[in-house]
């Protein structure tokens, strides 16, 4: 190498309060070249891709643009620097123009002072036919496909003049031909001599378009590769290489007859065709990656989403579509993935929340006064080791950990036959993850089917009788408990023939 | 190249007269004049008599000047609910200096109004952006502290109209090329901040704050100056307001201004700019602010009973609501379609 390269972080470390996104993250993107950008779910690489963009700020580490050392403040220092960031949801202004969302924040004048909304219109059908997409200027943001929107952000990249283009996960919402288009444009880009960093998890894409790979785990930089010199397993050793920590102490369990039976459920364009049995004493888990439609599909058997077509039953009887209370009363519970929206009342009490779904059982006339609850809710509040000191503190008040345990109170003060749970240890720390761990194995073994949906691999393999693996809304294997490996789970996860190793 | 995308021809935009005929402004000139016509079939005086046209176009401007600076706050995606107390500050503020200053020039009066003005929507400006409250609430309270601030000030005193100067009293009559010095002011004034908004990069930001708050983030805008000049903005348009009230009305008390918060919100939803932010026009809030005042003028004239008039301007403000709604549907379906039939 003569020049300096045109990126290059080394031992970049970031954190938010005590969790640490970033512990040393390393990466070089040469001009003139696509770079993959590769990891796991929480791997860090969106943290990476905003602190090159300006979003966030580095607590250590090297960051230097073609030799020079920067620290952006901002977004426009960055983008000023040359660095542009299109994001999986474009961020364009619905209500302006295209050819002002091209140029908001640099309009040229006209020599009345005002805008020359001429120019801007020239340029935007110039740099849009460039791209072979032509899209009319006068038009609003509002209403553009994906796709489009994309296009008028590279355009933007383009009539910026960056040097560096970063693109987060731009294919996930693309139909194939659109796919092709936008590789075909990243090819023309990179051949005049900017740099493409390239993040996606489809491993064909990658190989397809990509020169050169880095992946990321845990916040840590594994390795950079040429593509023309690793195969996919290379790469997927590398994703998952670490062992499976005993952290899970999953306890054996008599496994019984079929609880939860969900049949060809289907809902057009988020999943399809998903058939799955969860037993009594079973820990089922659907692993793969944020946006494979796992929770959309948790969602549905609940009864909070509509499906298209296909069946959910519980112990023979059919559950009724679209309708959690049907659901709740043929015993299912479902402690949603964002607790703090959507499984807590923030501004009641534990003892509120933690009866709130069995209410209508502890009323004598309608009423519920506090004394009524209060037994349920303490037996509860033990058993399942809440650390709060009155039954009356606010949920907000509680720690992630504790606010978990007080959703998974509620829905086992239900006694559920099928409990399903969402990323129920996201944002929870390890000590706190193990107990929440132990009360899922414990209620495995006193014969409640659980349906578990984890990003964690390590956790879904401690956890798991059973690994579901979804990709693109469909179940792509089904793994046993001995044959769940880690490669096999990613590989699945990510292959887009679907085929198991 | 790979790119083997068909090039299609980029769709012509639509033609001047659609434009023309698709705006809000074009809706809003028409029921103006159907308004004016009517009223004035069946009382002549209301616009031909010798100051019956002068009052129709004098009475709307203090409810034109309000409602276009709460309308760049709206287009911001936020509401400003202090502009009545902060009219009524300014009128008293000015009041004051002509009664105890003779002979100050009038221009600095003016000047002092829209400072004040100006310095209340700051205080507003820096709650909103610094707090990170609603601005709802936070001008919510600044309604009640402002206007407690008048009442404190002014108690039970009011402005004699022997407090102000002739020439004064003579902006909203004395006529310059046949129309009253006022109204040229207003005008002015619309073209300018509607010029602002639609030419200038600062008054585009406004638009591209109120889409989309967080592309606005990510793409380096700076929301809080942003924020602080349309407060503020609204805030001087608010104080000129007062000034605009005291050359027609020659009085004012603690109470001046109260209820005009709403109309001016009431005029920006009329007036095509939508409540959640990032569209609408200045010159259609103008309008807007023009037809609800006149509607007020001429309902008494028409002989509907004082009970019918708020439930008929409510009446409008719903309507446009639904029509702003379902022209933003099918504004959506349009561009599905145009979207896909590629």
């Amino acid at each position: 190498m003569t020049d300096a390269a045109l990126l290059k972080l080394s031992g970049v470390n970031k954190s938010f309060g005590a969790v640490k996104a970033l512990v040393s993250a390393d990466l070089t993107v040469e001009a003139g070249s696509i770079h993959a950008l590769i990891g796991e779910n929480g791997a860090g690489k969106s943290t990476l891709v905003k602190i090159i963009g300006g979003l966030y700020r580095r607590d250590a580490g090297e960051f230097l643009l073609e030799g020079e050392s920067v620290d952006f403040h901002n977004t426009k220092e960055a983008k000023d620097a040359g660095i542009s960031v299109i994001y999986q949801e474009p961020t364009l202004f619905p209500d302006l123009t295209v050819a002002e969302n091209m140029f908001v924040g640099r309009q040229p004048y006209n020599r009345f002072g005002g805008l020359d909304r001429a120019r801007m219109r020239r340029e935007t059908v110039e740099l849009t036919r460039r791209l072979g997409v032509p899209i009319d200027p006068e038009r609003e943001a509002r209403g553009l496909s994906i796709a489009d929107q994309q296009v008028v952000e590279i355009a933007k990249s383009i009539s910026l003049d960056a040097k560096i283009i970063i693109m987060d996960e731009p294919t996930a919402a693309l139909s194939g031909v659109e796919v092709d288009r936008l590789m075909g444009i990243a090819r023309q880009l990179r051949d005049e001599g900017r740099g493409l960093i390239f993040i996606s998890h489809r491993f064909d894409e990658v190989f397809a378009l990509c020169d050169v790979l880095t992946v990321m785990r845990d916040g840590t930089y594994i390795a950079t590769s040429r593509t023309a010199d690793v195969t996919e397993d290379d790469i997927i050793r590398q994703m998952v290489g670490r062992s499976v920590e005993n952290l899970f102490p999953k306890e054996e369990a008599v496994i019984g007859g079929p609880v939860l039976e969900v049949k060809n459920l289907t809902s057009a364009g988020v999943f399809d065709d998903v058939s799955f049995i969860v037993r009594s004493g079973e820990i089922i888990c659907l692993a793969g990656l944020v946006g494979a439609g796992r929770s959309e599909i948790a969602r549905a058997v609940f009864g909070v989403d509509r499906y298209d077509s296909g069946s959910v039953a519980i112990g023979g009887t059919s559950v009724p579509a679209h309708n959690p209370m049907g659901a709740m009363r043929l015993g299912m519970g479902f402690v949603p993935e964002d607790r703090r929206k959507q499984g807590l009342a923030m501004a009641a009490g534990v003892q509120d929340n933690i009866t709130l779904a069995i209410r209508e059982d502890l009323a004598k006339l309608g009423f519920v006064t506090s004394s009524m609850e209060e037994p349920s809710a303490r037996t509860w509040a033990a058993r399942l080791q809440v650390k709060t000191h009155a039954l009356d503190t606010e949920a907000s008040m509680l720690s992630g950990g504790n606010q978990q345990k007080v959703v998974l109170g509620k829905w086992l003060a239900t006694e559920p036959k099928i409990l399903i749970v969402d990323e129920p240890t996201r944002g929870i720390d390890v000590g706190t993850k193990a107990e929440v761990h132990r009360l899922l194995s414990e209620l495995a073994r006193r014969g409640v089917a659980v349906l578990m949906i984890s990003s964690e691999l390590p956790e879904v393999l401690g956890m798991a009788d059973r690994v579901l693996v979804v990709r693109e809304g469909r179940i792509t294997a089904d793994l046993p408990r001995a044959e769940a490996t880690p490669e096999k789970v990613m590989y699945a996860a990510t292959h887009a023939t679907g085929e198991t190793a | 190249m790979s790119v083997t995308h068909t090039v299609a021809p980029v769709e012509a935009g639509r033609s001047w007269f659609q434009k023309l005929v698709r705006a809000r402004e074009s809706s809003l000139v028409v029921l103006i004049i159907l308004l004016v016509a009517v009223t004035a079939a069946i009382q002549p005086s209301f616009i031909f008599s010798d100051g019956g046209w002068r009052e129709l176009l004098r009475q709307p401007t203090i409810l034109i000047l309000i409602s276009i600076g709460e309308a760049i706050v709206i287009i911001t995606r936020n509401i400003d609910l202090s502009v009545g107390s902060i009219l009524c500050l300014s009128t008293y503020a000015a009041g004051t200096l002509f009664a105890n200053v003779p002979g100050i020039p009038i221009i600095l009066v003016v000047l002092v109004g829209m400072l004040l003005g100006a310095f209340l929507g700051l205080i507003n400006g820096l709650l909103v952006a610094f707090l990170r409250v609603p601005s709802l609430v936070i001008t919510l309270g600044t309604l009640y502290a402002y206007r407690g601030i008048a009442i404190l000030w002014i108690g039970p005193h009011f402005i004699r109209s022997s407090w102000l100067p002739a020439d004064f009293r003579a902006l909203g009559t004395m006529p310059f090329l046949g129309i009253p010095v006022l109204l040229w002011v207003v005008l002015i004034v619309v073209l300018l901040v509607g010029w602002f908004m639609t030419s200038r990069r600062s008054g585009r930001d406004l638009y591209a704050l109120g889409s989309n708050p967080e592309a606005a983030t990510l793409f380096g805008l700076s929301e809080r100056r942003l924020i602080l000049g349309a407060f503020t903005a609204s805030g001087a348009l608010a104080g000129l307001a007062g000034l605009a009230y005291l050359a027609i009305f020659a009085t004012g008390d603690a109470q001046v201004g109260t209820g005009y918060e709403l109309q001016a919100v009431a005029a920006a939803v009329v007036g095509g700019v939508a409540i959640v932010g990032g569209s609408g026009s200045i010159w259609g809030v103008a309008l807007g602010a023009f037809f609800l005042a006149t509607i007020s003028n001429a309902l008494p004239v028409l002989g509907v009973p004082s009970l019918w008039q708020q439930a008929l301007v409510g009446l409008f403000i719903v309507g446009a609501i639904m029509l702003d709604r379902i022209l933003f549907i099918s504004r959506i379906r349009r561009a599905k379609r145009e979207g896909s039939a590629k």
